[in-house]
């Protein structure tokens, strides 16, 4: 049914079909505490009624993510949502949560992380938590955000794969904003995502999750989550056929070229700043700019090959973060840079921190640059002191 | 102690080999050894689940692929244990499951870190049952003062000796008004199993503290642990109480305040030799404590009879 409703709203809609959908396995169990901007999410999450499961109103995200491991290590199917400084607060639990490969699903709204406090849009809370071993899946509109949570579940829940996954939506662009978005029936859900058997749940079986380990063993369990990383990229083809089976829509790829092919000039952003350059790139092509761009949905797994194989040919490649890594340049750089073919101009703009607009002039401006540019200089802030 | 593979065949609720298994990595003379062992009877044939933070109390299991417990084990993060448990009891109660879910944390999980997951939880009165065994000292990291360490009390971070008295853990925890809260001493042992029984069987949240002695943070004889919580109680130092709903309060075991009792508990242990801290001093924190605890116990009551079962207040579990 389709409804005009916020990013927040399409997220706690979603989640309570998946967790209706377990009433036949282990039920669901979630512990949510607020935070602006996603404080809607669980408002809206704790006036559902799931028939088996319940919500737990707990006292920090800290223990709204230990809830979560809980249930999950009980078998049911779980959920939480955070953002910014309540990320940072959750930290060791979410790493917890990915070292004991628990496939709870997590919406986080970006928000700049404070002080001085900041409750607009910066990825740079999600990035600090890239290396928790969780799914990281980047969206651009509300409808992508409320499925992409149903199909985080099918994928975190893939015996192949059993990782947790983070759906990521820009704060107030998305998260505050309303979209028609297409919710589907329960039936449909129930067809998509079958009843959880976490091979690894308690039992009464004696044996301890989670205790000392030697340094052995301690690299064969990184290996081991190595590995079920690197089989997310096949798992997530065969789970966009089953998505567009069940709800008649194919979910975006890891990575989503545009106008890319014959581009001299491509950009390469995450989030709500996609459509933007989209639109930058028509309004240039119009001008006779062979502009392109490439966005990357999936951030964890980094969809390696994808990549490679986007960028190859690329000769001037611009990559847009809205997050810093002092000491570094944007964060996204970082990664991309080194994917690039020898030789090519990488170079790295910071744009829209904190919230800051990113206008299409934003975008114009960066191709102009880029194309002035023989070699890759210091990664530009486009709006500092401003 | 077992492989993880050994018990691929193990089926649940076999109760015939101890809790606490051969191969434990605890301390000779630790009290939480003992805890566990009675804890071990007490449970018989109730399925379990527990949640072990950070601690003594995990590292004794072994490392991976072993385990000393002969239950299934979460290792919890160090704040997180009473959340962790939240999660387990819930999914239990909707899959109508009658396991019971316990927390076993050291007092740094109970005390310290871990004070405002165990304060929600109990707000929520929540279905498990949290065992706090307090050696007073942070033991895992090598004897650092916790906010359980006693009056006097030399700890790697206090070596002049702690000079704030040990939080009232018990009177916090019943402020909850939570079903049930109570202390236990190891050298009661028949108050102790009636404890640990009844509230394992009883529902909502129930609180255990246990002071534990810990040769190592204590400098005290392995051998003299049970003797040191023997005197503990009969000086009055450590009151020996339950208390229901936050506000009926029961004194389980009536000490005879003796000085000598107060003075070898004081000297049979390294901890209080550098401070010197005065009897008198520690006598003073007793007096004012048990009037605390005689007001709101009112005049004497019969000692229950050993053996005797709490009955539990029925709570409805949210
Ligand atoms: S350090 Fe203390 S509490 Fe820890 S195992 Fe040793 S005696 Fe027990």
């Amino acid at each position: 049914m389709m409804q005009l409703i916020s990013a927040n709203h399409a997220s706690a809609a979603a989640v309570t079909l998946a967790a209706r959908a377990n009433r036949k396995g282990r039920g669901f169990c979630s512990g949510v505490y607020p935070i602006t901007p996603q404080t809607e999410c669980i408002e809206r999450l704790c006036e559902e009624t799931i028939e088996k499961g319940s919500v737990v109103r707990v006292e920090s995200e800290h223990s709204a993510m230990a809830v979560c491991m809980g249930a999950s290590l009980a078998g049911a199917r779980s959920f939480t949502a955070s953002s910014s400084n309540g990320l940072a607060y959750m930290a060791e639990n979410v790493f917890a949560a990915g070292f004991f490969r628990l496939p709870i699903v997590m919406m986080a709204v970006n928000r700049t992380l404070g002080p001085p406090w900041n409750i607009w849009v910066d990825h740079g809370d999600t990035l600090m938590l890239r290396d928790s071993g969780w799914i990281q899946i980047y969206c651009e509109d509300n409808q992508e955000v409320h499925d992409s949570i149903l199909l985080a579940y099918r994928l975190a829940e893939d015996e192949r794969v059993l990782l947790p996954v983070m759906v990521c939506q820009d704060a107030f662009v998305l998260s505050h904003t309303l979209m028609a978005t297409d919710i589907p029936g329960q039936p449909a859900v129930d067809a998509f995502l079958p009843a959880l058997n976490l091979p690894h749940r308690l039992t009464e079986r004696p044996r301890v999750v989670g205790g000392l380990e030697f340094p052995h063993e301690t690299e064969m369990h990184r290996k081991q989550h190595m590995e079920a990383m690197g089989r997310v990229p096949a798992v997530y083809a065969s789970v966009q056929d089953e998505f567009e089976r069940c709800f008649g829509r194919r979910p975006a790829d890891p990575v989503v070229p545009y106008r890319l092919d014959d581009a001299d000039l491509a950009v390469v952003a995450m989030g709500t700043t996609s459509s933007t350059v989209r639109a930058a790139v028509d309004e240039l092509r119009a001008e006779g700019l062979r502009a392109g761009s490439l966005r990357i949905r999936m951030f964890r797994p980094l969809p390696e090959v994808a990549l490679r194989s986007r960028l190859a040919g690329r000769r001037k490649i611009a990559v847009i973060d809205r997050d810093v890594c002092p000491g570094l340049g944007g964060i996204v750089w970082g990664e991309i840079r080194g994917l690039a073919d020898p030789g090519a101009v990488v170079q790295s703009y910071l744009v829209g921190l904190g919230g800051g607009d990113i206008r299409p002039e934003h975008i114009r401006r960066i191709y102009e640059d880029l194309a002035a540019r023989d070699r890759a200089g210091d990664p530009v802030f486009l709006e500092a002191g401003r | 102690m077992r492989t993880i593979s050994d018990l691929e065949s193990f089926v649940g609720g076999d109760r015939s080999e101890p809790l606490l298994r051969p191969g434990n990595t605890n301390c000779g003379g630790c009290g939480m050894s003992i805890a566990l062992n009675m804890l071990s009877r007490a449970i018989a044939q109730r399925p379990v689940q527990i949640v072990i933070p950070a601690c003594c109390g995990i590292v004794t299991a072994g490392p991976f692929p072993w385990s000393a417990y002969g239950a299934p084990v979460v290792a919890s993060t160090f704040a997180a244990a009473a959340a962790v448990a939240t999660g387990l009891a819930r999914v239990a109660a909707a899959n109508g499951e009658k396991t019971r879910i316990l927390c076993f944390a050291g007092d740094g999980g109970t005390y310290d870190i871990g004070m405002a997951t165990i304060s929600a939880a109990a707000e929520r009165n929540e279905d498990l049952l949290f065992i706090c065994y307090d050696n007073e000292i942070y033991g895992n990291t090598g004897g650092q003062r916790s906010s359980a360490t006693p009056l006097g009390a030399s700890t790697t971070t206090t070596p002049e000796g702690k000079h704030a008295p040990k939080k009232d853990i018990l009177g916090i925890m019943a402020a909850h008004r939570v079903p049930y809260a109570a202390s236990v001493s190891l050298a009661h042992a028949d108050d102790m199993m009636r404890k640990l029984e009844g509230a394992l069987d009883a529902r909502g949240f129930r609180f255990l503290h246990i002071l534990s002695p810990c040769p190592t943070g204590w400098k005290s004889e392995p051998s003299e642990g049970i003797e040191l919580i023997r005197l503990a109680v009969d000086s009055g130092l450590y009151p020996v109480i339950e208390i229901t709903k936050g506000r009926d309060v029961r004194i389980n075991v009536e000490p005879s305040f003796s000085e000598d009792a107060l003075r070898s508990f004081v000297r049979r242990q390294g901890r209080f030799a550098r401070s010197q801290v005065e009897v008198e001093v520690i006598q003073e924190g007793i007096r004012s404590e048990w009037e605390k605890l005689r007001a709101a116990a009112g005049p004497p009551r019969l000692p229950s009879p050993p053996g005797a079962r709490m009955v539990p207040d029925r709570f409805a579990v949210r």
